[in-house]
């Protein structure tokens, strides 16, 4: 197969070998090819270093102990806040909670705000794109408000049906909950045009970026939303972190969700006040470490740059649509790379999409298979499963090469003709 | 391009099942039968089966779609229970299952293969159309829910 090399943004041979874990072969002698980026990158021997310092030099429990180390601690968790404040252009840092992650951003939304003010017959408006982390919180709110949840259109490959917008957002809408990024179509959403749509209707907008803010300039007041959610996994961090954006009005205005230690001002038998921002939303210990190793991540992606990156990934999708466009009996689940970042899904007419990845495993190719937590969207496209191929800055053309190569192997063992050897019964 | 770490998982008599599947299709005089899926991967397996007045299974049938771990399963399964008396496959357990496989599979894939047995465990217990019967849902494999994926 010839493809047309071009010169790419980035260096990805070199910034690869910042990354421990993909020096290792696996089966043998097979060198890893790690394409299951959408799923969770993996992270830079800085970022591993960051954590094995906190443990080692720096950790106590947060804002609690009057003594060195959680003064240490505590400073650290907090210039983590400042970091990632500048990182996605928020306001203050009150504007930024620390989660467990871009699911738990989004269920602490569904249910401080969303029971606070959603009423029966009220509507959110979700895509059909969407993964079950920001369907899921919406059909609990509706279970216990009776609010209505709508979903707009897709086109069959894969973007929002915009002409059909008005249509669906009413004066009804409380909020409209969105991804970036989808994480199978690959789709980049019009975020921002939404929003002002949205609010034109007097609808609140949170964003589910946990496939966006990793590839590609994140900016809140450009975006102009409400909230916006995302994770610490797959953007080099640790897992068990994420970070929740709200508009600090709203936040304000918001009921605690947990209820514990941190979030309080008092407590007494009959009752608590709630703490100030962001503490109100931080109750319990929160994921120290993982929290602090979120300036190390932000240093190496910013190293890098936001240009280059999704520059890059949009090479690697094209290559890996003009590779794998030849193989027969290949169909991809998403629009064409110009429309999409750095995620290209596919079905095969033949094995099924575990058993691709089965056999790509046995070459040493990470890909994903299944539904991806989307299985609306599938049911909207009229598959039962798929495979994704997800790219980070660390892949290289030849990871897409190898990727279509065991394809066309796959294709060509399950083509062969084969004598039957068992005995009928 | 070779499979060398699949040709456990792969073997020529797993394809050969899959490709050339015994009793893929309806049963005509069913008397029991039951449907299951694994929604994982979404493989879906029916079983029908046609058990006579001494309890043994005279045919076995299976329809579904899925991975070729499941449908080489599904077939090799219904080859074996043909002629077996409805006590032993009760008896028939996981293990013999997998031994009947043959090939090596890691956890996640024992479940697929595992998929057809636990549907004709249900189906033996099912009687269709009217004929009353203990409703039973069948041993459930241990392990970490098939139901999500995240």
């Amino acid at each position: 197969m010839v493809v047309v090399e071009r010169p790419l943004p980035l260096d990805p041979v070199a910034l690869r070998a910042d990354f421990p874990i993909l020096q290792q072969t696996i089966h043998g002698d097979k060198p890893l090819v790690y394409l299951d980026n959408a799923a969770s990158t993996q992270r830079p021997r800085e970022v591993i270093d960051a954590l094995v310092e906190v443990y080692q030099q720096h950790y106590a429990n947060v804002h609690r102990g009057i003594h060195w180390l959680s003064d240490q601690s505590t400073e650290r968790y907090e210039i983590a806040r400042e970091r990632v404040r500048g990182f996605i252009g928020a306001d203050k840092m009150t504007e930024v909670i620390f989660t467990s992650g871009t699911t738990a951003g989004i269920n602490l939304v569904a249910r401080s705000w969303g029971d606070a003010n959603v009423r029966p017959g009220d509507e959110i408006l979700l895509t059909e794109m969407e993964h079950h982390s920001n369907i899921v919180p919406w059909q609990q709110l509706a279970e216990r408000t009776g609010c209505t949840i709508r979903f707009l259109p897709i086109t069959d490959d894969g973007l929002l049906r915009m002409d059909l917008l008005d249509e669906f957002l009413t004066e009804r809408t409380k909020l409209v909950a969105l991804a970036a990024v989808s994480n199978v179509l690959g789709t980049i959403n019009p975020v921002s045009e939404i929003a002002r749509r949205a609010h034109a209707v007097g609808a609140l907008v949170l964003v589910d970026a946990a496939q966006s803010v990793p590839h590609m300039k994140t900016d809140v007041r450009q975006l102009g939303v409400d909230f916006l959610a995302f994770s610490g996994h797959k953007m080099l961090g640790p897992s068990g972190v994420g970070v929740l954006y709200g508009r600090e009005q709203l936040l304000e205005a918001m009921p605690p969700f947990l209820g514990g230690g941190s979030m309080i001002r008092y407590v007494r038998k009959d009752g608590f006040t709630s703490a100030d921002l962001p503490a109100k939303f931080e109750a319990g210990t929160p994921p120290i470490a993982d929290a602090i190793c979120m300036t190390a991540a932000i240093d190496y992606l910013e190293r890098i740059g936001f240009d280059a990156i999704p520059a890059h990934e949009h090479l690697l999708a094209e290559r890996a649509h003009d590779l794998l466009a030849k193989i027969d009996g290949l169909s991809f689940v998403g629009p064409s790379p110009d429309k999409k970042a750095g995620i290209v899904s596919f079905v095969l007419d033949k094995p099924h999409s575990h058993d691709v990845a089965q056999l790509l495993d046995g070459n040493g190719i990470a890909i994903r298979a299944g539904h991806h937590c989307t299985m609306p969207l599938h049911e909207r496209l009229g598959i039962d499963s798929s495979n994704r191929a997800s790219f980070y800055f660390y892949n290289t053309p030849d990871d897409v090469d190898k990727l279509g190569e065991a394809l066309l192997g796959i294709k060509e063992f399950f083509g062969r003709e084969r004598k039957r050897r068992r005995a009928k019964p | 391009m070779a499979f060398n770490n699949e040709e456990e998982m792969y073997q020529e008599h797993v394809l050969d099942h899959y490709e050339d599947p015994y009793h893929r299709g309806t049963c005509e005089h069913p008397t029991h039968a039951h449907e299951d899926k694994n929604p994982l991967c979404g493989d879906v397996v029916r079983v029908e089966l046609a058990i006579d007045d001494e309890g043994r299974v005279r045919e076995a049938w299976f329809e579904g779609k899925g991975c070729v771990i499941s449908q080489a399963s599904a077939s090799m399964l219904m080859e074996q229970l043909e002629g077996k008396r409805v006590d032993e496959l009760k008896d028939f357990s996981a293990q013999q299952m997998l031994d009947l496989f043959g090939a090596r599979l890691t956890p996640n894939r024992q479940k697929c293969c595992l998929l057809p047995w636990r549907v004709v465990q249900t189906a033996v217990h099912s009687r269709v159309a009217g004929d009353e019967d203990d409703e039973n849902p069948g041993p459930t494999f241990a392990g970490p829910d098939l139901g999500e994926e995240s």
